[in-house]
């Protein structure tokens, strides 16, 4: 199959064509109709994407299943997967299905919403395939305008202050980023990721008004792509969106948001930072463990003291996400395993978490946690599930989310041990919100008189969660299906970071001599 | 030799004899009643003459001895600027025949101010660029002023005229200081002034004049301030035209002013284009904030995106000038797509242009709102729409030419002008039913170019029709010679 990636993703764009010009009609049927086309494209999607997952050989690390054509402005329409990135196509085409599962029993403008959905399962496939620098930007920021939209239309009381935050704070980082981009092309002379993979930019030190920049270009370039993947990821001080976002998103919207775009910062950080600014990164890196470690213990902290269920559990996004960060520039085999593991992980769990407390809000429609307590007792399946993804956020061993914890903070250990204990604090702080949260919601006794007739999960809603709790745990007890498939691409990342900063290591003694 | 001469120029007379032809036959006729079968045929006659163009040979031909220059990126500008000013004249016509309001001295105004752009482009002497330009702008001041009866219009005829010939004046005191030091009118010649790349500080002088004339007449900071009250003031058809087509003639000859005669002096006008272009994205971005009124809202988007048109200028590279015409033809592209949308704003008849109008528009007409969605994103830049190659390309030629900070400048200027594109977009998705919307209908002509204009925005992504290898061919008959 020469076009795979293609056909896997605009498969959902297709459908959202077929949604937006032949579907007319607000009806009942026509709302039918529309769910069914976009849960079966989505599935056929993902059943197509298995061929990818099959046909891949992992011990290949170089990109699989390329395709090359020449597009406008001198650009290359390229797209392909390595053992980096094919994980998070899984991943997205895995949860769509879901998603779009998940929002059933939404009423208001159904076609608009599926076909925004299936809009974004483009963009996202496209960001995660895409080895042309301007079209993987197509598809990074594309995703703006219908993730704009699923926030103001059909989000709650604030929408319109969080969907102009999420916007302008995104575009800003990525505008520098746009610069940056550019001025790569410029340097190298293409927009081919592989080929600038191996291309070696500046590291000369030299001054910017006044001040000594160590890494010279490297590190410039390293800030105006950190200005856009830090945004998106969202580390500490600049994460203020993501909560704003996700409490007014509607419940589908909050899952895609956390369990997949939060993982396109990560994965640009694998994918430009470490191998095209080794330099950059490795100037930077002791700021990005303090970044991550901060917003580990403060996002903690934060979630402590969330009356909202969904805003806590925002919070614990960017907790988790720092473990990612932190991991990714350690630049170690257990620090990237671990981080890439933490991001698909991640993506199970706080999918599933927000989708736990859609189905409580479906019902009561609030998420303030002072409105529920004592829920085991009418919702004993909910409270099962609620309690295996709750472990799993904690990072309890034999969940996924242990894995992802465990290796990054064993990672982050023999880098720099100060930032190893700040870190590993946030493990307590966790299991003290997830704990706390489940406790005031599903323990006590049931003595509020609106819970008295509350129903337990629906098969529907128990099918959704299905498939989340067996990746969680299939994940937790045989990690190996996903580091056998990243290792190698891994190895060969670390490989080729090590011999750049080797080629660089004079020379950085003589600039920390010199100029500091 | 004249003959030949002649030949060069014949689309030029053509469009001239066929607006004194209009102008007649609309006298002998019925005056107004005629006006609308006569903007139908001069609409057909511009795009016809754009055909041609477009048709006609390639190569670079000069006639009057070098005061006319016919070459790759004059038919650009043409054809753009052609097919420009026939789809305004035909919204126009819809516009002003509802509300019984169509003189037929319109189109034929507009084919005179048509004949004064080309002249403009192709313009290869001091002179003929100043013939070209008053002849465009005499039928402009007249144009913005059109509707006698209204004293808006009429108060933004008189402001445009004034501050018009005071930028003429600028344009013409430039002029002739470069006459003087650099001892002819002719492009070619004052090229060769310019020794090791510099000009001497007469020349330097009426160099920086004659931008400031250019600067006014592309609407760009400090030269902006007629822009928005002449854009509110005007009857919105003629706010349109002059968003679209003479933007594009006025940038094409102000980068052939630059490049024909001084472009040997790059580093001389380079860091004074930049920072025009600068200031205005930024003075676009940050004043249209506050607007209300949704044509002074595109005028200060235009000064923003002439910015960035003038970004590409700065970068002083082929490949600049190639970045501003891909620029211009985007922007006109979506600017005529915004104003057929603008032109249907109604209220029980009324034409409003008041922003919160759109309120809640998805929820009545989802596709007309999509529609716009498109366009305004796409003014925005976002990728994937086709506003984003725009700016790509300029930022692009930018750094190539090592104008980091003006690039970056550039970038941030655009997210803050994104915030405006985006209350648009808030009202027409989330705003609320309590304001008063607008409630007519698109005339099919409407409808049709504002559909047109986004699906070029939309699938223009594929390989943006093919304008980014003319303008590049456009850009090299440009910086050649």
């Amino acid at each position: 199959m020469q076009n795979l990636i293609s056909i896997i993703t605009f498969l959902p764009l297709i459908a959202a064509l077929i949604l937006a010009l032949f579907l007319k009609g607000e009806d009942e049927a026509a709302q039918r109709n529309a769910k069914w086309l976009a849960l079966i494209a989505t599935t056929a999607t993902l059943f197509i994407s298995l061929f990818l997952l099959f046909g891949f050989d992992p011990s290949n690390t170089g990109f699989q299943f390329v395709e090359d054509r020449d597009w406008l402005l001198g650009l290359k329409y390229k797209m392909g997967v390595d053992g980096i990135s094919i994980l998070f196509v899984m991943l997205t085409t895995f949860l769509m299905p879901i998603t779009i599962a998940s929002c059933w029993d939404v009423k208001v403008r159904v076609k608009e919403y599926m076909i925004a959905f299936l809009l974004l399962e483009t963009l996202m496939l496209g960001v995660f395939t895409a080895l042309d620098l301007v079209l993987f930007y197509l598809f990074f920021e594309g995703g703006l305008i219908p993730m704009f939209l699923i926030i103001g239309i059909w989000g709650g009381k604030d929408r319109i202050y969080a969907a102009f935050k999420f916007f302008l704070y995104t575009f800003l980082g990525s505008l520098l980023m746009l610069v940056a981009m550019i001025a790569m092309y410029v340097d190298a002379g293409t927009t081919d990721i592989p080929t600038l993979m191996q291309h070696t930019f500046a590291s000369e030190t030299f001054p910017v008004l006044g001040f000594q920049i160590v890494g010279g270009v490297q590190t410039l370039l390293f800030l105006a792509f950190f200005a856009s993947f830090a945004v998106k990821m969202p580390m500490w001080p600049v994460h203020t969106w993501l909560p704003d976002a996700h409490v007014q998103a509607p419940t589908a919207g909050s899952v895609v948001l956390a369990a997949i775009l939060l993982k396109m910062g990560g994965y640009g950080f694998l994918r430009f930072s470490l191998p095209m600014f080794p330099v950059g990164s490795e100037v930077m890196s002791t700021f990005v463990f303090w970044l991550s470690a901060i917003a580990i213990v403060y996002a903690s902290l934060v979630a402590l003291a969330q009356e909202d269920m969904k805003k806590l559990i925002a919070y614990s996004s960017v907790a988790h996400m720092g473990y990612v960060t932190m991991g990714i520039f350690t630049v170690n085999q257990q620090g990237l395993d671990g981080a890439i593991f933490q991001m698909l992980s991640h993506g199970f769990v706080s999918g599933a978490l927000f989708l736990i407390v859609g189905v409580v809000y479906d019902r009561m429609h609030t998420r303030d946690i002072a409105a529920y307590g004592g829920l085991t007792v009418r919702m004993p399946v909910y409270a099962l599930i609620f309690m295996l993804f709750t472990m799993a956020n904690v990072g309890l061993p034999g969940t996924s989310g242990f894995v992802g914890e465990f290796l990054t903070l064993m990672a982050i250990f023999q880098v720099n041990t100060w930032v190893a204990l700040v870190a590993t604090s946030g493990v307590i702080f966790s299991a003290a919100y997830a704990l706390w949260l489940y406790r005031r919601v599903m323990l006590g006794d049931l003595i509020k008189e609106s819970l008295k007739t509350i129903s337990d999960t629906t098969p529907r809603e128990r099918a959704i969660f299905a498939p989340l709790v067996v990746m969680t745990l299939l994940l937790g007890v045989y990690p190996s299906l996903v580091t056998d498939i990243i290792g190698p691409s891994v190895e060969a990342l670390i490989g080729q970071y090590d011999t750049a900063l080797n080629d660089y290591a004079p020379a950085t003694e003589l600039a920390m001599t010199g100029d500091h | 030799m004249t003959s030949t001469d002649l030949a060069i120029i014949l689309p030029e007379i053509v469009l001239a004899l066929f607006a004194m032809l209009a102008l007649l036959g609309a006298v002998w006729t019925g005056k107004d009643e005629s006006a609308s079968t006569v903007s139908w045929i001069t609409a057909a006659v511009l795009v016809a003459v754009a055909i041609w163009i477009s048709l006609s040979g390639g190569g670079t031909r000069v006639a009057f001895g070098g005061m006319f220059v016919d070459d790759a990126f004059a038919r650009f500008a043409k054809v753009t600027l052609l097919l420009a000013a026939a789809i305004v004249l035909i919204l126009s016509e819809g516009f002003f025949s509802r509300r019984g309001a169509l003189h037929f001295e319109y189109p034929v105004l507009i084919v005179l101010a048509s004949v004064g752009m080309m002249v403009m482009v192709s313009a290869g002497d001091l002179i003929a660029l100043y013939m070209g330009l008053e002849l465009q702008s005499l039928s402009l001041y007249v144009l913005a002023a059109i509707r006698r009866d209204s004293v808006k219009s009429t108060e933004a005829g008189l402001k445009y005229f004034t501050l018009g010939a005071l930028s003429s004046g600028l344009l013409l005191y430039g002029a002739s200081l470069t006459y003087g030091y650099a001892g002819s009118t002719v492009f070619k010649d004052i090229f060769a002034a310019a020794t090791d790349g510099h000009v001497g500080i007469g020349l330097l002088l009426g160099l920086t004049f004659m931008i400031s004339g250019f600067a006014f007449k592309v609407s760009a900071v400090p030269f902006h301030m007629w822009t928005p009250d002449v854009y509110e003031g005007s009857p919105t058809p003629v706010t349109a035209f002059f968003a679209s087509a003479p933007k594009m003639a006025a940038m094409a000859m102000f980068a052939r002013a630059m490049h024909d005669a001084f472009g040997d002096a790059v580093a001389d006008w380079q860091q004074i284009v930049a920072l025009v272009a600068v200031l205005s994205i930024f003075l676009g971005a940050i004043a249209g904030i506050g607007q209300r009124d949704i044509k002074r809202l595109m005028a200060y988007s235009s000064i923003s995106h002439m910015g960035f048109a003038l970004l590409g200028l700065a970068a002083g590279t082929e490949r600049g000038v190639s970045a501003m015409l891909i620029y211009m033809a985007i922007y006109v592209t979506m600017n005529i797509g915004t104003f057929a949308f603008i032109l249907s704003m109604e209220r029980e008849g009324q034409h409003v242009t008041r922003i919160d109008g759109v309120s809640m528009l998805s929820r009545k007409e989802p596709l007309k709102a999509l529609a716009m969605l498109v366009l305004l994103f796409s003014l925005a830049g976002v990728p994937p729409l086709v506003g984003f190659f725009g700016k790509f390309a300029v930022l692009t030629a930018a750094l190539d030419a090592d104008l980091v900070w003006v690039a970056v400048l550039g970038a941030v200027g655009s997210v803050i002008s994104a915030f405006y594109y985006l209350r648009i977009v808030y009202y027409m998705y989330f705003g609320s039913d309590e304001v008063e919307q607008i409630d007519g209908s698109m005339s099919p002509v409407q409808w049709v170019v504002l559909m047109v204009s986004a699906a070029i925005m939309v699938v223009g992504v594929i390989n943006l029709f093919g304008i980014d290898g003319l303008a590049a061919s456009a850009a090299a008959s440009l910086v050649v010679n």
